[in-house]
């Protein structure tokens, strides 16, 4: 019973993970760039809850994810597009710049000290003699709904199909009559989307922030998308679940939990001695 | 008429001039071909017409209308397609999304049943295969593939980039049946291609291309029984 609490605990947070992975994966695989501040959306998202929290936590989770889908274009139209051909060394260096800036506007304006941001109390279920909260039910649940709503935004629509055009052959879609700079805003919107979600899920966890918040479930979710092949889709997912379970196992044996962190580092290092693109990424024949 | 007009262009790869001032028009109804050697820049001045490259300089006219400026994606909007050289379909797609990737500039919904039943007439071959994923088609089948994908869009100018290139003869054969067959339902065609023998059994009018520069111009069978041109492009 302990080890079905913890896997459900990991699944949790491995859906967490999987949907900041969702917006590393789809800017790679569309804009081509590893955008290293989107960690940081994460973190502002959990700011902007704060904002709003103390009159309605509905509105607060509602602007939060309006204020990062416009902070992602905006950072996108401002920081990136100017960029676009440019060196992917310059581009990467830019997103770093991006990243510290965020964090530095967030110190200003909230300082550096952590807070306290509950959503709401939740509580938890009781069976028998172990409990597990709701907030990771919801959690899980919410997760698992918008990875198979985003799996058939991109199979089905228009729009979604476009988005897997692009990421395979920018002139091509071109072509086609797509606009790439409309298609890689909707992706930005997207991912920042997913990840102001993914911070009121880790405030529902853990009920803390501070600037630096997304950080590490940025490097983590990262992480995960390399695991899973950067660039695909359900690679993502499956990375993110996968480094989500491992944590909370690994946590939950005293004797490795020292080790949780070397261990999920290692398994990416395995993973791409193994299998460069990652478990279901695709080699894909560069064309001249 | 003319409905394609390229005016001096000129295109640069860096400080290397690939296109020193070409000139060219196209006109309603026909199939004209640019043929050259390999690094003749044929494929550059397709992707400078289509607004893939950046133009140096030089003046395009698409339908009577300046496109120097305009951007790839909304050249497609305006009636000229493009069959980009090495095919380049969407691999990771199906037949049929690809297909569908070729209507997308399509603002009627409800003429893509039709069009698409119109390319399954044509190329029965799809049809069969429309669930399968594009990338496993054979070299010619994929041909068709992007061939059938720019013609959802219903252009009145398709662009072709070397269709022959790495097909087996009897592929070729089938490929320039289409070509003449798509022109023969009304649409205008502008073929770059290496098989110049081939081309200018089909092509009304033909320029050929030397390092950046037109050389000749005539039609079809002026070329092909011109002597330069037997002894250069179809091997004496």
């Amino acid at each position: 019973m302990d080890f079905l609490i913890t896997l459900v605990n990991g699944l949790s947070l491995g859906g967490i993970y999987a949907m900041i992975a969702l917006g590393y994966t789809m800017v790679y695989g569309i804009a081509k760039m590893l955008n290293f501040a989107h960690g940081d959306i994460i973190m502002v998202g959990g700011y902007a809850i704060l904002v709003f929290l103390s009159v309605n936590p509905i509105l607060a989770i509602v602007f939060s994810v309006l204020f990062c889908i416009g902070l992602g274009i905006a950072v996108e139209k401002a920081a990136y597009k100017p960029l676009r051909g440019a060196s992917p060394l310059a581009v990467l260096i830019t997103a770093i710049g991006v990243s510290y800036f965020l964090q530095s506007l967030a110190q200003i304006i909230f300082g550096a000290s952590p807070k306290y941001v509950i959503i709401a109390d939740l509580g938890s279920l009781v069976i028998g003699e172990v409990s597990i909260s709701y907030g990771t039910i919801i959690t899980l649940a919410c997760s698992i709904v918008i990875m198979i709503a985003l799996t058939l935004f991109v199979k089905l629509t228009k729009t979604g199909r476009a988005m897997i055009a692009v990421s395979e052959d920018k002139d091509a879609a071109r072509l086609m009559g797509v606009n790439i700079d409309h298609i890689i805003m909707i992706t930005f919107a997207i991912g920042s989307a997913l990840a102001s979600l993914a911070g009121l899920f880790s405030l529902l966890r853990v009920p803390t922030i501070m600037p630096t918040y997304g950080a590490l479930p940025g490097i983590k979710a990262f992480t995960a998308a390399v695991i899973g092949g950067i660039g695909s889709i359900p690679g993502a997912m499956l990375g993110g679940i996968l480094l989500g379970v491992v944590e909370c196992v690994c946590n939950s044996i005293p004797t490795v939990a020292p080790y949780t962190m070397a261990i999920e580092f290692a398994i990416l290092i395995v993973i791409l001695l193994v299998k460069p693109t990652g478990i279901l990424g695709k080699k894909r024949r560069e064309k001249v | 008429m003319a409905i394609l007009e390229v005016r001096d262009l000129e295109v640069n790869y860096g400080l290397i001039k690939a296109i020193k001032g070409v000139s060219f028009e196209v006109n309603e109804g026909e199939i004209v071909a640019l043929i050259g050697a390999n690094g003749a820049g044929k494929t550059t001045i397709m992707h400078a017409v289509s607004g893939l490259l950046p133009k140096a300089a030089g003046k395009v006219t698409l339908f009577g209308k300046d496109v120097s400026s305009t951007p790839a994606h909304k050249l497609v909007y305006q009636g000229m397609a493009q069959v980009p050289e090495g095919r380049r379909i969407f691999q990771e797609l199906t037949v049929f999304e690809n297909l569908q990737m070729g209507y997308y500039s399509v603002k009627n919904k409800g003429g893509f049943e039709d069009k698409l039943r119109e390319i399954y007439k044509s190329f029965p071959i799809l049809e069969e295969r429309k669930n399968q994923i594009a990338g496993t088609l054979s070299g010619g089948e994929q041909q068709m593939l992007a061939m059938s994908r720019a013609l959802m869009s219903s252009p009145k100018l398709l662009l072709l980039d070397e269709p022959s290139m790495g097909l087996s003869p009897l592929y070729v054969n089938t490929i320039f049946e289409m070509i003449k067959k798509v022109n023969s339902m009304g649409t205008t065609v502008l073929l770059v291609e290496q098989n110049a023998k081939k081309t200018l059994s089909i092509a009304d009018r033909a320029y050929v291309l030397e390092i950046g520069k037109m050389v000749k111009t005539g039609t079809g069978e002026e070329l092909l029984n011109d002597e330069e041109i037997k002894k250069a492009y179809l091997g004496g």
